[in-house]
């Protein structure tokens, strides 16, 4: 069973009281990109065996967005954080380090300098 | 006999407020309604209305007439980037008391209904088995579900078997 905690009604909820909303932190392709950079926005996804950031949604209680940070193999969360973030905040980054190195901390930081 | 009775309330008039969160007309409109702005998952009640928390930008009140509810809220809400709508008619709500109240409701939703996790004035909105549904606790035996009305039949027969004394399995007793 998979647990998180949303970061807006801080309510600790199963899975099936959340929708998943696929990768989190795709950069939109706009009408200026190649349209092979603009498949890739549509359909290339990660899909890693470890940790992965996802888009989940509280649809069973306040309806909000919010963004998840968990293994797809173990299903450990390491920490969820709103919507409106630009990469995850340090306390997931230094969560993920804590538990799975620092290579995997970096991997997931990557390309998110604005972490606030 | 019956340790938990399970009645569907008579009709409540249901008022949504969704304002941006911390928008400073959160505080005046709830207080021309003579309620105050409720913390996160909690409930607030004054008499005859509440003001159940939903979400960062929403808020449902629970009034005698929405009407007139709408109107008081116009003045404070001008202005505001907001929304108000009498929703009452597209919901029922059934009261849930006594000392098996809890476990009754346990066994639909995945909330933890432990009175220490769940005091009286709690509220949120979770699923009840297949349909969405919100709970609030009156008082500590005294909880209320709501649902939309279209599975009003489908939650008065999930009510009615889990509420069967059969079934009890007594989770939070004293």
């Amino acid at each position: 069973m998979l647990m998180l905690v949303c970061p807006y009604c801080g309510v600790t909820a199963e899975e099936t009281e959340f929708a998943p909303g696929g990768e989190a932190h795709l950069s939109r392709v706009g009408p200026d990109g190649s349209d092979e950079a603009f498949e890739a926005y549509l359909f290339a996804r990660a899909n890693p065996k470890g940790v992965h950031l996802e888009r989940w949604r509280h649809a069973y209680g306040c309806g909000k967005w919010f963004l998840a940070a968990r293994c797809t193999a173990t299903l450990e969360v390491f920490g969820t954080y709103p919507a409106q973030s630009k990469g995850p905040p340090p306390a997931v980054l230094d969560r993920i380090a804590d538990r799975r190195g620092a290579g995997a901390a970096a991997r997931v930081g990557r390309g998110a300098p604005d972490a606030s | 006999m019956s340790d938990v009775t399970v009645t569907r309330a008579t009709p409540q008039g249901m008022v949504t407020l969704k304002l941006p969160p911390g928008d400073v007309a959160w505080g005046p409109a709830l207080a021309a309604l003579g309620l105050s702005v409720p913390a996160v998952r909690r409930l607030e009640r004054a008499g005859d209305r509440a003001a159940l928390w939903m979400a960062p930008d929403e808020v449902l009140l629970l009034v005698p007439d929405p009407a007139a509810a709408l109107a008081a809220l116009a003045g404070p809400l001008a202005g505001a980037h907001h929304l108000a709508a009498d929703v009452g008619a597209a919901r029922v709500v059934f009261a849930v008391a006594g000392p098996r109240a809890r476990e009754v409701l346990a066994k639909l939703c995945p909330v933890d209904l432990h009175p220490a996790a769940f005091p009286a004035g709690s509220a949120r909105r979770t699923r009840a088995a297949q349909v969405a549904c919100m709970l609030w606790a009156e008082a500590a035996d005294d909880l209320r579900l709501s649902c939309f009305r279209s599975v009003e039949g489908y939650v008065a027969d999930l009510l009615t078997l889990s509420a069967d004394p059969a079934g009890s399995v007594g989770l939070f007793r004293a």
